[in-house]
């Protein structure tokens, strides 16, 4: 096998690492701020995915631009989804959360079921198959799909956005502060709340934008839901829940071992590998890679 | 052991109880081949839950990937007697062994690390999904394209090949139901029962008590296990084949805990509760989406989703503690 072949699948699993982590971005300052485990994740990625291909088909919208409209739409959902239905269950056991969470996905994937089916849907794009052929030394060149890095530059770019959000605001830190000390917030005055409410719509934004991308990447089914789901949470738990740059280390980890593993073993194999990498994880590093202990 | 049992339950539960079970007995004389086979279903859901409610039920621990050892005791026995010609009551021992390993297995890393609450859970996604995949890849099973079991009698005849009719396999499934009733009470009530709610309420004061929790949880993790893969034996037999797409899916695990949710968790009559709503319900849902012409396959699923949201925020002990308290039952059983 040609090394130029080995770059190439391992450049593509950065660059589709780089989406992932934004998607396990949003679960990751869900867990975070709201110490809620959103169960319904991949849910929601699959969700903005199908939102994003209706606006491609019917206005014929990029879905690079359709993510911005996706993403304010998933954070309205967000802070309502938060100010309704989970607010009240930020003092109940963690296993009542969780099955909140499970019935909330089951609706949703098998809602999207009803309505577009469960085939397979492609965003024709007109420069899906654009590529940059960059020349090595071991004789053939590598080729970047353009899409790809399209996507992992906008995954990048919203990264920052969030994290100089969390960094440089006062709601950003205000909310940090509820995830630092949640009585401490309380007692200085702050609408926990409200924080938290947005922090779930900040959450869902990332991953409304993340699904957008993934359009242009991957064809959209229902089927995709809980496997993302479980993507996201394997993400996260090697980057460490609650640490945003985790997220990321971990989506770009997560996303060159599958890739590396459907090169060299079978692509049906490849979410085997991130399943060892998990138990890896939890075994010897339980607060993942970037996370603190006891956090 | 039923003695003390029966001395345990309330005059009313116990007239109540032998109603419903005589009512049951008889059932298949007067009903149709289709109330049969949601019967059928209602029993199977009811001792799966009932398998499942051991872990989270009475010992706290959330299992969200029970299609692992459900699956793993269908695909066991059902290869055992495609492949080697092993009937499924030689294959039942060894179904449940490999259940009890890979619990086993998932215990140990689990406990061991103190991986706990969703971590646990999500563990047990994981497992189940490896076990999806590494079926979907394993050729002697038939891989994704399946396995089917010969629907011939064979040899053995209806009773040692489980090749029987609709009636067979309602008796047996209102058996296995009884026998996992019968059981988890008995465990309920039991030392182990005991400890098993200490370490659900609090894993450290359980443990300042000497309680030890690992094996305490260990035991749920295997006696689930065990019960699970009986399930799927029945299973494997019940509906004659297999593929690795449905038997180790997540929605199976969610479908799994249903009942207990429903019904109620850490009870005993949750599980048979829970299995008696929900399953006639979602089956009515599809005949009424087909009587109307509609296409819908999720509409089942959605109801189910619906049901789970509202009782985990309106009722989060489900529906048996409740009722139990309209039928004027006094005894606390959970």
């Amino acid at each position: 096998m040609s090394p130029s072949i080995v770059i190439e699948v391992a450049l593509q699993g950065l660059l589709m690492g780089l989406v992932y982590g934004l998607m396990a971005l949003g679960l990751s300052v869900i867990f975070g701020v709201v110490r809620v485990v959103n169960f319904a994740h991949g849910e929601f990625a699959v969700l903005a995915m199908y939102t994003a291909f209706v606006l491609f088909t019917a206005l014929r919208l990029d879905p690079f631009l359709a993510m911005l409209p996706v993403a304010a739409l998933f954070f309205v959902i967000g802070y309502a989804l938060q100010a309704t239905l989970i607010n009240p269950f930020i003092d109940r056991p963690e296993h009542e959360q969780f099955i909140l969470l499970v019935g909330v996905a089951i609706i949703m994937v098998n809602g999207l079921l009803m309505v577009f089916g469960p085939d397979a849907r492609h965003a024709n794009l007109s420069y899906s198959f654009d590529s940059w052929l960059i020349e090595t030394p071991f004789g053939s060149p590598v080729i970047v799909d353009k899409v790809r890095a399209y996507a992992a530059g906008a995954a990048l770019v919203v990264c920052g956005l969030l994290f100089a959000f969390f960094r440089y605001t006062l709601t950003g830190t205000a909310i940090r502060a509820c995830a630092d000390n949640l009585v401490g917030a309380a007692v200085v005055g702050l609408d926990v709340k409200r924080l938290y409410a947005l922090t779930f719509g900040i959450g869902l934004a990332c991953v409304g934008a993340a699904g957008s991308m993934m359009v242009a990447l991957t064809d959209a089914t229902p089927m995709l839901a809980p496997s993302f789901t479980l993507l996201a949470f394997t993400i996260v738990i090697v980057g460490g829940l609650g640490s945003m740059a985790g997220a990321l280390v971990g989506g770009v980890l997560i996303g060159v071992a599958e890739a590396m593993a459907s090169l060299f073993v079978a692509p049906s194999m490849k979410s085997m590998v991130s399943f060892a990498l998990l138990v890896a994880v939890l075994a010897v590093r339980p607060q993942g890679l970037l996370g603190r202990r006891a956090a | 052991m039923i003695a003390t049992l029966l001395k345990a339950t309330p005059p009313r539960a116990r007239v109540l109880l032998a109603l419903l079970l005589c009512v049951l007995l008889v059932a298949p004389a007067f009903a149709d081949r289709y109330v049969v086979s949601v019967l059928v279903l209602v029993f199977w859901f009811a001792y799966v839950g009932q398998a499942w409610n051991v872990m989270m039920g009475f010992a706290g621990l959330l299992s969200l990937g029970h299609a692992l050892y459900v699956g793993l005791g269908a695909y066991v026995s059902a290869a055992l007697f495609v492949r080697l010609g092993i009937g499924p009551w030689a294959g039942l021992p060894v179904a449940i062994l490999a259940s009890v390993a890979v619990g086993a297995a998932v215990g140990w890393l689990g406990f061991r690390f103190r991986i706990e609450g969703v971590y646990f859970a999500l563990l047990t996604i994981a497992f189940a999904e490896v076990a999806r995949i590494g079926f979907d890849h394993l050729a002697w099973t038939g891989g994704a394209a399946g396995l089917f079991l010969p629907v011939s009698t064979g040899g053995g005849g209806a009773w040692w090949n489980l090749r029987g009719g609709p009636v067979f396999f309602y008796y047996l499934a209102l058996a296995l139901a009884c026998i996992a009733f019968v059981l988890c009470a008995a465990l309920r009530h039991s030392p182990l029962g005991y400890r098993w709610l200490a370490v659900r309420e609090d894993p450290e004061a359980a443990r300042a008590l000497g309680v030890n929790v690992f094996r305490a949880r260990m035991a749920a993790v295997l006696v689930s296990a065990a019960l699970a893969s009986v399930g799927g034996v029945f299973y494997a037999f019940y509906y004659n084949n297999l593929f690795p797409s449905q038997t180790f899916d997540v929605a199976r695990s969610i479908e799994i805990i249903l009942a207990p949710i429903v019904g109620g968790l850490g009870t005993l009559f949750g599980p048979i509760l829970g299995a008696f709503i929900l399953t006639p319900l979602g089956e009515l849902l599809i005949a009424l989406t087909e009587k109307a012409g509609l296409n819908a396959p999720g509409t089942k699923a959605v109801f189910y989703g619906l049901c789970l949201i509202v009782i985990i925020t309106l009722a989060p002990n489900g529906v048996w503690p409740a009722l139990k308290k309209r039928l004027g039952i006094p005894q606390e059983e959970a």
